[in-house]
């Protein structure tokens, strides 16, 4: 392991024992609550930016993802009341397999064709959604919380926690990508898709590993949904807001490091808190939007890029010192 | 299923179907012929449907009043795509991802815009012939929809005289073909693709007055619409106006009669699932260049 894993390991372990230290030193349930939609974010952030900031494909569909991994973990409390560890493992796994189609897709369609079509199968899923009873059809399905584990007050706390572990789980995977060999060749498909696929870089194969694993997290987000907020409905989980935030994000925050999609999520995650709490929540949804066109106009390369470019005329001033 | 309610179906669906290619004619010209990611289109039909609503809330006919958001519309068309040029096309930078971005944010702000507004309930508007029907023999066909109908062809035949037959139309016709060779004629590429987006954002506004005509809008609407929109446009072969006649009348047609088998609940999904099929198996459309 390089310095680099190890400090990042030592790092979310403090994450993750600061968590839990919260959970045993906070009372007020509206601080999980709120936490919890932050690191949601975190999740769903991240994983957007694996398809969409390393290899360039542009998902607009993120709340499908979302959506199938919070009803495959409904469906399988329903039937036979699995714990929620394994409504994860099976909401990541089914939300996988969607991105393995979506991520099929790009076969044959780039570009905004490719976005077009991640639209397409979420309204087709939603409309699969409301038009099945058994997940509670367009009324939603009352979902009653079982018992906390052992270690926490509440069920709330616990689904704070189990979040606080997706969101490190998934910045590690997006790390690890990242810094592979992996991440260079979604980068040349970004770059161009075609002269990457000549120097051969298995171009197919990427984008299907990518497509995959950013629609697991995702789903993996989804899954403690329903028993987070016990109760569920399609319109909320297939929201638009899902789609636009794990894109706004990213891009925000700046696609091109790991910490990017962190930065946009904790940034606009707490930021949409306040508003909802002192204003409004359609406020907050435009606070979103028009956050995402400043940024994408005025920052193209996000709060990463705007620190770079800060950073920037003090190395070239130095390096001219030094010629 | 019965044939008299088949023969029904599909008599409605040629309706709807018609309208159906008005309403993506803005997005056949703005992302068929120019390559512009219009992603906002369908959110700038609902607010021509709004923009419409103010209007005849002060009395006048909304076909009238589309008529008359027109000339503001084609003002807005134009900055927004002067915008476009000027922060993504000139600098040339991974725009398709930016570019993308850019329109979905508009849409979702226009989206949020409206509901502020207007709360997020189903508003209609009143006109002489809306809720009267035309009986012809057994079928009833609402009043609402013929309009509608006559419009729509009214505006699809314009425009086909006008990209053919008009100096500025040909030329946006070439810009699409080759904008290279169009420079190198002593025209501007920029400025040309100014004025379809302009006339493009235009159009839209008559037919979001058309969009409310034919039934009640709520600010979310524009969600399905980039559903019909882009299957439209997709099916029809990007840019070609006789293909986005065709394309609108399949569209329209199937969902009429999934209308009728299925139910209204499964009719969001036809139009999505049409663009799914024809972007899996043929991309580049009925009419493809």
């Amino acid at each position: 392991m390089s310095t680099g894993t190890v400090r990042f390991l030592i790092g979310a372990a403090i994450f993750l024992a600061l968590a839990y230290g919260l959970t045993r030193l906070v009372s007020n349930e509206y601080v999980f609550f709120a936490l919890y939609v932050v690191l949601q974010f975190i999740v769903l952030a991240t994983a957007w930016n694996i398809l969409g900031g390393y290899a360039g494909y542009v998902n607009f569909g993120s709340g499908a993802f979302f959506a199938v991994g919070a009803y495959t973990g409904v469906a399988l409390y329903k039937a036979l009341a699995t714990p929620i560890l394994l409504q994860v493992v099976a909401g990541a796994f089914v939300s996988g397999l969607l991105g393995l189609a979506v991520g099929a897709l790009s076969l044959r369609l780039r570009g905004i064709f490719f976005s077009i079509a991640t639209v397409a199968v979420a309204i087709v899923l939603e409309t699969v959604v409301v038009n099945t009873p058994y997940l509670g059809g367009a009324k939603g399905l009352p979902i009653l919380r079982p018992e906390p584990p052992a270690l926490f007050h509440s069920y709330l706390e616990w689904t704070f926690f189990l979040m606080a572990m997706l969101a490190v789980l998934a910045v590690f995977c997006a790390r690890y990508v990242e810094t592979s060999w992996i991440g260079r060749g979604l980068r040349a498909i970004r770059d161009n898709e075609g002269a990457a696929e000549c120097s051969g870089v298995p171009t197919l194969k990427l984008k299907l590993f990518a497509a995959t694993l950013s629609g697991a997290l995702m789903g993996a987000a989804g899954a403690p949904f329903a028993l987070y907020l016990s109760f569920i409905e399609p319109t909320s989980v297939f929201n638009l807001n899902y789609a636009v935030s794990a894109l706004a994000m990213p891009i925000i925050g700046g696609m091109s490091h790991w910490i990017g999609p962190v930065i946009g999520a904790v940034l606009l995650g707490t930021v949409q808190q306040l508003v909802t709490v002192t204003i409004s929540s359609e406020l907050n949804v435009l606070v979103v939007g028009v956050l995402l066109v400043l940024f994408v106009v005025g920052a193209p390369d996000g709060i990463l890029g705007l620190v770079r470019k800060l950073r920037r005329p003090k190395a070239a001033s130095a390096a001219g010192a030094a010629a | 299923m019965d044939i008299e309610l088949l023969y029904e179906a599909i008599l409605a669906g040629i309706l709807l179907g018609c309208f159906y290619a008005a309403v993506s004619l803005g997005l056949s010209i703005a992302f068929g012929l120019l390559d512009v990611p219009h992603i906002a289109h369908p959110a700038f039909l609902v607010l021509g449907a709004f923009a419409t609503y103010v209007l005849v809330g002060h009395g006048l006919d909304p076909i009238l009043g589309g008529v008359l958001l027109m000339p503001l519309f084609f003002v807005l068309g134009l900055g927004v795509y002067q915008f476009y040029y000027v922060t993504f096309e000139r600098r040339g930078t991974d725009q398709g991802l930016r570019g993308l971005a850019f329109f979905f944010g508009i849409a979702f702000i226009v989206e949020v815009l409206l509901i502020l507004r207007f709360g997020v309930d189903q508003r209609m508007v009143e006109a002489p012939y809306i809720g009267q029907s035309l009986e012809l023999g057994d079928t009833r066909v609402p009043w609402r929809m013929i309009v509608a109908f006559g419009v729509a062809l009214v505006l699809m035949l314009g425009l086909t005289i006008f990209l053919s037959r008009t100096f500025i139309g040909r030329a946006i016709k070439a810009v699409a073909q080759d904008e290279g060779a169009l420079r190198l004629m002593g025209a501007d590429p920029v400025r040309i693709k100014r004025l379809a987006f302009g006339l493009a954002v235009a159009i839209t506004a008559l037919t979001g007055a058309l969009l409310i005509v034919v039934g009640p809008v709520d600010p979310g609407l524009g969600r399905i619409y980039i559903g019909r929109t882009f299957c439209v446009v997709v099916l029809g072969g990007l840019g070609s106006v006789p293909g986005t006649i065709v394309a609108g009348l399949i569209l329209g047609v199937v969902e009429s009669i999934v209308l009728s088998t299925a139910g209204a609940a499964w009719a969001p999904a036809v139009a999505f699932g049409i663009l799914l099929l024809v972007l899996a198996v043929r991309p580049a459309g009925l009419f493809g260049r």
